[in-house]
């Protein structure tokens, strides 16, 4: 069923694409028809496969970099609270500052190649993950804490049987938020300086006038945004099976 | 067993919420290995003096007759079950073991234990069901369950079998009494019938700052018949303590 809602879902707004073409008149290199989309996919398949592996890989990468990072974050600011009180100020200040306005930097710093832009994904992701984690280990139930007080439990324990497990849904929510904005990222890093990627190839495309392979290297883009989420959330879901 | 269970003295110079005084210049004496009911109206600290005595609470001082810390000593069941939703039932009862980081030994022995528990609670068959899918009633005899795992000479337990059916609540009432029978219980109930079965002695909580009342001492041992004359005739008496006692706490 949820399958037949996703295909009607897709079918509509392929069909308001093409009505859109038709009502707006609109010539193929502002708005090509989804015809024509689908042709330059199929005739670039290869360059697409090729271009959409590398921003995968960052993708990927960033996601696992930034949710490590997040979640070894939260429990040591969980842990410590003089840690948490001098830290969790400054992590919130660095979100006043626009990811964007650092990828020139980060191109800079750490080249043309994958490292900036999973650098990037990392920043965005580091975040959301953090904050979700930390929330939902603060937000333990007292009554369990007391119950593993009156069992003699050492903070360790604790932490470990209770405060983490507790914390997983909210951890998940994180890694979800993660999920959606990491291709952000690295697309945006593609954009400021690469040699490969899905969003090198929009630029390409775009300053050759190809706007059919832009719209196909943007529908890639999507669906490997869509399969990844829900990949994801099928997995997260499994890990917090026990959440009504 | 792992070792006699001890008195406990439980002393309150002062203990005051926003509200008002809770309790001022308390003194009260729970004998060792014998059961002590708490009643009273809600809000007049029965659960109050269970977490001061689990050493939850700051306000109180407890201690046991045989001088030595009561940390470590003792199991507390809550008013919820506070079983843990990502666990099976199996794997809650062995919770405390766990949380001690108790070593392989150690955990098969709490293993077989909670396995023989969980048949005598009735949820053999449900040892591997995660704790939503059981009833109310399952899910405190689950907890109790986990309780009696502890083996601790000391045990606090709040309103136990408050949500479970008649035959049920009687069947762990039988258990609890009689798995608990050497061990210095307090238990806090609304349920006048089951303090007289179970209770070596009751006290009645009332008023404000809260007085307590008693101890009552029903003749013989627990658990007593539910059809015993001088049960039936206590209840009676019991309630209209009860009921004088509601009245003090709400006049306040």
């Amino acid at each position: 069923m949820r399958l037949v809602r996703a295909l009607v879902t897709a079918a509509g707004l392929l069909a308001l694409w093409q009505l859109l073409v038709w009502a707006t008149e609109a010539p193929p290199y502002i708005l090509p028809a989804p015809g024509r989309v689908a042709a330059a996919f199929v005739a670039r398949i290869d360059l697409l496969l090729a271009n959409a592996w590398v921003t995968a890989l960052e993708i990927v990468l960033g996601i696992v970099i930034g949710t490590l990072l997040g979640i070894a974050s939260a429990l040591l600011l969980a842990s410590f609270a003089p840690l948490r009180r001098w830290l969790l100020p400054v992590l919130v200040m660095t979100q006043a500052l626009p990811v964007f306005a650092l990828a020139p930097i980060l191109v800079l710093w750490l080249g043309y190649g994958l490292a900036s832009k999973v650098a990037m994904a990392v920043l965005i992701i580091f975040f959301p993950v953090t904050a979700a984690f930390l929330d939902g280990l603060a937000r333990t139930s007292p009554g369990w804490l007391e119950l593993a007080r009156t069992m003699n439990a050492s903070p360790g324990a604790m932490l470990w049987h209770i405060r983490v497990p507790a914390a997983l849904p909210a951890l998940a929510s994180g890694i979800r938020v993660a999920a959606a904005v990491a291709p952000i990222g690295a697309v945006v890093g593609e954009w400021v300086g690469s040699s490969a990627g899905l969003g090198y190839l929009m630029l390409q495309a775009n300053g050759r006038m190809q706007v059919d392979l832009m719209f196909a290297a943007l529908l890639m883009l999507c669906a490997m945004a869509l399969l990844l989420y829900f990949a994801l959330d099928h997995g997260l879901r499994r890990m917090t099976r026990w959440q009504v | 067993m792992p070792e006699p269970a001890p008195a406990i003295h439980l002393r309150i110079d002062r203990l005051a919420w926003e509200e008002g005084i809770l309790f001022e210049d308390l003194d009260l004496s729970f004998p060792a290995g014998r059961w002590s009911c708490l009643l009273g109206p809600s809000g007049c600290g029965k659960t109050t003096l269970l977490r001061l005595v689990a050493g939850l609470l700051e306000g109180g001082e407890a201690r046991a007759s045989d001088g030595r810390p009561l940390d470590g000593r003792i199991a507390y069941m809550a008013q919820s079950d506070l079983l843990l939703p990502w666990l099976t039932v199996r794997e809650n009862l062995v919770l405390g073991p766990r949380l001690r980081g108790a070593g392989r030994a150690l955990m098969r022995d709490a293993r077989e234990r909670a396995a023989e528990l969980l048949a005598q609670v009735g949820l053999a068959a449900y040892a591997e069901a995660l704790p939503q899918t059981l009833s109310g009633g399952m899910r405190q005899r689950a907890a109790l369950a986990r309780t009696l795992v502890e083996d601790r000479p000391v045990v606090l337990m709040d309103e136990p079998f408050s949500a479970l059916d008649t035959v049920s609540r009687h069947r762990l009432q039988e258990l609890a009494a009689r798995l608990l029978a050497d061990r210095t219980v307090l238990l806090v109930t609304h349920n006048p019938l089951e303090a007289l079965r179970l209770g070596h002695q009751l006290f009645v909580l009332g008023g404000r700052p809260t007085r307590v009342q008693g101890p009552l001492v029903p003749e013989g041992a627990p658990p007593r018949p539910a059809g015993d004359p001088a049960v039936l005739r206590l209840q009676g008496a019991l309630l209209d303590q009860l009921v004088a006692s509601a009245a003090l706490t709400e006049a306040a």
